[in-house]
């Protein structure tokens, strides 16, 4: 078969992800679930840093997530739009509730 | 009989008339399951703008809630899931090099660690219910002993999260199962797969809302 299969239109050119990429972070994703459990040890240490340390690792494991196991990393720039698309509207739900809740004069009822 | 190692004779990608190419026909699939994963993102990200909220508010309350939980079941079962999204992804690679006994056993393993899951959650249930640990006024305050009257609004959260984060667990199973039938079928192949991607998308959602669930209601609190 001498046929070129790149012009082809009936022929799928997948990005076939490497099984040694799959195994590096699916060992990463274990690691830092041990982390997060053991930074957790000195949350008193910490204080309130505990949840912003804590968050900050689930958000590095959610990246490591979307980009190898979702293959974000190799996908169209229509999808990876998409996809920011969504962390924009929740940063805006986030932020408009964060003003709101920073703002609030607390008052009580004479009731 | 070839093998499929030349040309792509056997397999076929199988391109339906409104796509130009079977790339085309790929990506587009593909973007209708990213705007589901959309709505997705958004329905729990909702769910967490509540409960940052309401945490802001009755800080005491949700410490004493979140007391009641125990990190080791939220540990395992995040390694559990972890380990399903890794089975979920090779499982595609499996097909994409038209290995699909191979592929067949890590979507077997992915349903098998989603029911490991539910098995670990609903024991977590079972020890709430027995302690009376029940959502809003269905709480049972004398008995807990709740410091908190309001004790209820912490575990409304509580279930209301992971009981979602479990039915889309749950519709994981089926889909997984779906996805597990059509490859022993030979349906799946090195040139169409588009249903695995679809439903290891979802499953990997499921995956990541798990990974913010545990430290958010298990570790901090």
């Amino acid at each position: 078969m001498a046929q070129n299969n790149d012009n082809n239109a009936n022929v799928l050119h997948p990005h076939i992800t490497p099984m040694a990429t799959y195994f590096k972070v699916a060992l990463a994703l274990f690691g830092l679930t041990f982390l997060t459990v053991f930074a957790h040890q000195f949350h008193h240490q910490m204080g309130s840093w505990a949840a912003p340390v804590a968050f900050l690792i689930a958000l590095i494991k959610a990246s490591l997530v979307i980009l190898w196991f979702m293959h974000l990393k190799d996908d169209t720039k229509m999808n990876r739009f998409i996809f920011a698309i969504g962390f924009v509207f929740l940063a805006l739900l986030f932020g408009i509730c964060a003003i709101d809740f920073a703002t609030r004069v607390p008052e009580f009822s004479p009731l | 009989m070839s093998t499929d190692n030349h040309a792509h004779g056997a397999h076929t990608a199988h391109v339906a008339h409104h796509f130009k190419t079977a790339d085309q026909q790929y990506s587009s699939g593909k973007e209708g399951i990213w705007l589901f994963m959309l709505t997705e993102i958004l329905m729990f990200g909702a769910i967490f703008v509540g409960y940052f909220y309401y945490h802001n508010q009755y800080p005491e309350m949700f410490a004493e809630g979140a007391k009641s939980l125990d990190w080791k079941m939220g540990f395992v079962n995040t390694l559990v899931l972890i380990f399903s999204s890794f089975t979920m992804a090779i499982s595609i690679s499996f097909i994409q090099k038209n290995q699909q006994k191979k592929a067949v056993l890590a979507l077997a393993t992915t349903i098998l660690c989603a029911a490991i899951f539910m098995v670990i959650k609903y024991f977590e249930y079972q020890h709430k219910f027995h302690l009376g640990l029940y959502p809003g006024k269905f709480l049972d305050a004398a008995k807990v002993g709740a410091e908190h009257a309001n004790l209820g609004l912490y575990f409304g959260f509580y279930y209301t999260m992971t009981g979602l984060h479990g039915i889309h667990v749950m519709i994981g199973i089926g889909l997984i199962t779906w996805c597990l039938l059509r490859t022993v079928r030979g349906d799946f192949h090195s040139q169409y797969w588009i249903p695995v991607e679809g439903v290891g998308l979802f499953w990997h959602i499921v995956d990541l809302i798990w990974i913010f669930l545990f430290p958010l209601l298990y570790l901090v609190g």
